[in-house]
């Protein structure tokens, strides 16, 4: 077989091959092998449960692929709420038409992602519908949260620090480059982040806030964390880590890096007697080498000031960020 | 003088109020982006002009999408800017959502791929913008014609700056000062200004788009007002030169001529827009007579806005009815929009 058939989606025989040859070669593992109607997984702690789908196309570029990205989106939601991850399951909505020699390199990718984060791919489902060869994968992780870990969006206090865990906006540019055959050596950034955050909990880090930065971009998820700690946040645009080329990028298509979507990156918000540490620690990480302070949390002096984020600008300007408004789109001018 | 001492200047200035417009998008978004609006002395205002390709869309270019978008066996193509701009009773998005089809692409080029796997299908490419982007126009139409493609027209809504700015000094809009558009200078050269500041005796900076490329600019007008003498400065030298670029306009005027064409809120400028010639007539999908332009809303004031005469916040609809999400007037539409840009500032 090369591609992907109504067949493979019977339930029948197609259906028990494409699993076997597929699935199960680089998904296999005590929970999965049994077969069963739902697995059965030990575990009596607190729970976190997230649920992610993911509908990149292409399928495959430079840095990653949808499989990774699948496992990474999970992987980094439990992660924001100081959850070890432990669990996932995966459901694959196929196009006909899906080659086979893709699909294998996305599951296996997939596996090599569950591997690294240190997830255990417990259930599964395939479906296929009519189509031209696109590929939907939606995962759902459980994972468990350790005692006296509090950490959620309202969390942010008067004077914490406010970290980034490295480059903004790669994969975002990554993607828009492939859809407009734009040749660069961009790569996406996605990448599971359960590293960094376990060290941080190791370290007795009191870590107020965790978020990850995907759609809409750093000053996306900073406005909605402003609004949702009733604080001001203060950042400085001087030390928001940019690649140079990603930069450029966007000077191009009139884009904004603060709007463009990571996969593999997280705000922490810590109190300023731990922000050198936290940022030490995730420098120290896999994927955190460029991450770097790049403001406070401040009280408001009015109620205007509540919610608000203001970056102040390399000439000494303000400017207030709201959340992304429409698409993200290329200007045309 | 260091740019330190040209933000001091600029931000302690206590002569006359000063006026100054600026008439690209690129530029209202920078200005927002750099947040330099608060450097500035509160004698000096920036005001945001006519520079936004989709705010000026009248509605019956939008209206005509629409109509276009609904037929049979037809697609129509665009920049995804032009999606949620409101025609006389729907936008783009809003056809699509009961069935029209529309396609958003990142360059005109791409419709040439569609038309090839497609050719028994018809294409309609939403051409939009000024000077910079018609030279794109022109090679869209170039290759359609070299390969025999007979599916791709383009509906144009294009449009030429000295008209509009010289509708914009004629109509009583408090302007001292331009911040000419980098982009379009590119095309069309810096002296391509000299008229208007001779007639109007007002000067011009050619500007970048970088913060200090801005402040640089505001000081040369701020400098140019205080001793009374309008001029053209080009402060964008690295990209802007004098005189016009003579292949692009060979390339126009090869296909476009000029045309009294109507802009959003302001109605129509004599010889503000480019149409197809007559000799390429059978590429245009109904270009010409997009007249009407009725608000959405009555109470929309983005006309006046337009022309400096009115700002966002004295709209009645602003960041009540229209936002960004619900946007009422084209203004509102684009983060070239000045609406837009106050609201979101």
């Amino acid at each position: 077989m090369e591609k992907i058939l109504m067949e493979h989606g019977s339930g029948g025989r197609a259906t028990n091959e494409l699993i076997k040859e597929i699935f199960e070669a680089q998904f296999d593992n005590d929970v999965l092998s049994q077969m069963e109607d739902a697995a059965v997984v030990p575990g009596n702690e607190t729970i976190a449960m997230t649920t992610d789908s993911f509908v990149v196309t292409p399928l495959e570029f430079p840095g990653g692929d949808i499989g990774r990205l699948s496992i990474c989106g999970t992987v980094n939601d439990l992660c924001m709420r100081g959850a070890v991850p432990k669990y996932i399951t995966c459901g694959f909505i196929l196009e006909e038409g899906v080659e086979i020699e893709t699909l294998k390199r996305i599951v296996k990718s997939m596996a090599d992602t569950a591997k690294e984060a240190g997830v255990t791919i417990v259930a599964g489902d395939t479906k296929v519908i009519q189509g031209n060869g696109g590929m939907i994968i939606n995962t759902s992780g459980v994972g468990f949260i350790p005692n006296g870990v509090d950490i959620k969006a309202s969390n942010a206090r008067d004077e914490d620090v406010i970290i980034v865990s490295g480059n903004l906006g790669d994969h975002h540019a990554t993607i828009l480059s492939q859809r407009m055959n734009i040749t660069n050596s961009i790569k996406s950034d996605n990448a599971p982040l359960q590293e960094m955050v376990s060290k941080l909990i190791e370290n007795e880090i009191p870590v107020h806030v965790l978020r990850d930065v995907t759609r809409g971009g750093l000053a996306t998820v900073l406005k909605e964390l402003a609004v949702a700690s009733g604080l001001k946040f203060d950042i400085l645009h001087e030390n928001l880590p940019v690649d140079p080329q990603v930069e450029s990028f966007c000077g191009l298509l009139g884009l904004d890096p603060l709007y463009m979507g990571n996969e593999g990156k997280l705000v922490a918000i810590v109190p300023k007697d731990y922000a050198v540490q936290a940022v030490e620690i995730i420098r120290g990480c896999k994927y955190g080498e460029n991450a770097d302070m790049i403001g406070t949390v401040i009280q408001p002096e009015d109620d205007s000031e509540i919610g608000a984020l203001v970056m102040k600008t390399e000439i000494g300007g303000h400017r207030f960020l709201d959340i992304l408004q429409g698409e993200g789109l290329p200007r045309i001018c | 003088m260091e740019i330190e001492q040209l933000v001091d200047y600029l931000k302690n200035y206590s002569g006359p109020k000063v006026r100054l417009m600026e008439v690209c998008g690129s530029h209202t978004h920078a200005i927002a982006k750099h947040g330099i609006r608060n450097l500035l002395s509160p004698q000096i205002e920036l005001l945001s002009g006519p520079g936004c390709p989709v705010c000026v869309t009248p509605t019956a270019y939008i209206d005509k999408l629409v109509e276009l978008s609904l037929e049979d066996n037809t697609t129509v193509v665009t920049f995804g800017d032009l999606l949620r701009v409101p025609g006389s009773k729907e936008s783009l998005n809003e056809a699509k959502g009961r069935g029209g089809s529309v396609e958003m692409v990142y360059s005109p080029m791409d419709v040439l791929g569609l038309a090839k796997a497609n050719p028994e299908h018809s294409y309609v490419f939403a051409a939009v913008g000024f000077e910079t982007t018609a030279p794109v126009y022109t090679l869209l139409l170039d290759n359609i014609i070299e390969n025999n493609i007979s599916n791709i027209k383009i509906l144009t809504a294009l449009k030429t700056m000295p008209g509009a700015i010289s509708f914009l000094c004629d109509n009583g809009a408090l302007i001292d000062g331009f911040i000419a558009p980098g982009h379009v200078s590119a095309v069309t050269g810096a002296n391509y200004f000299n008229d208007l500041a001779a007639k109007y005796h007002i000067p011009f900076a050619v500007s970048g788009f970088g913060a200090k490329e801005l402040v640089i600019a505001i000081y040369g007008l701020v400098k140019m007002i205080e001793e009374g003498q309008p001029a053209v400065k080009n402060f964008y030298t690295s990209v802007v030169e004098n005189d016009k670029n003579k292949i692009i306009e060979k390339q126009l005027n090869k296909y476009f001529e000029p045309a009294d064409v109507v802009w959003r809120g302001m109605g129509s400028i004599k010889s503000s827009g480019l149409l197809l010639k007559a000799e390429y007539s059978k590429y245009d999908a109904g270009s010409a007579g997009l007249n009407e332009d009725n608000k959405r809303n009555k109470a929309c004031r983005c006309g006046e806005i337009l022309m400096g005469k009115a700002k966002p916040a004295d709209c009645p609809l602003f960041g009540k009815v229209c936002t960004p999400m619900s946007p009422e007037g084209a203004c509102m539409v684009s983060e070239e929009g000045s609406c837009f840009n106050a609201f979101i500032c």
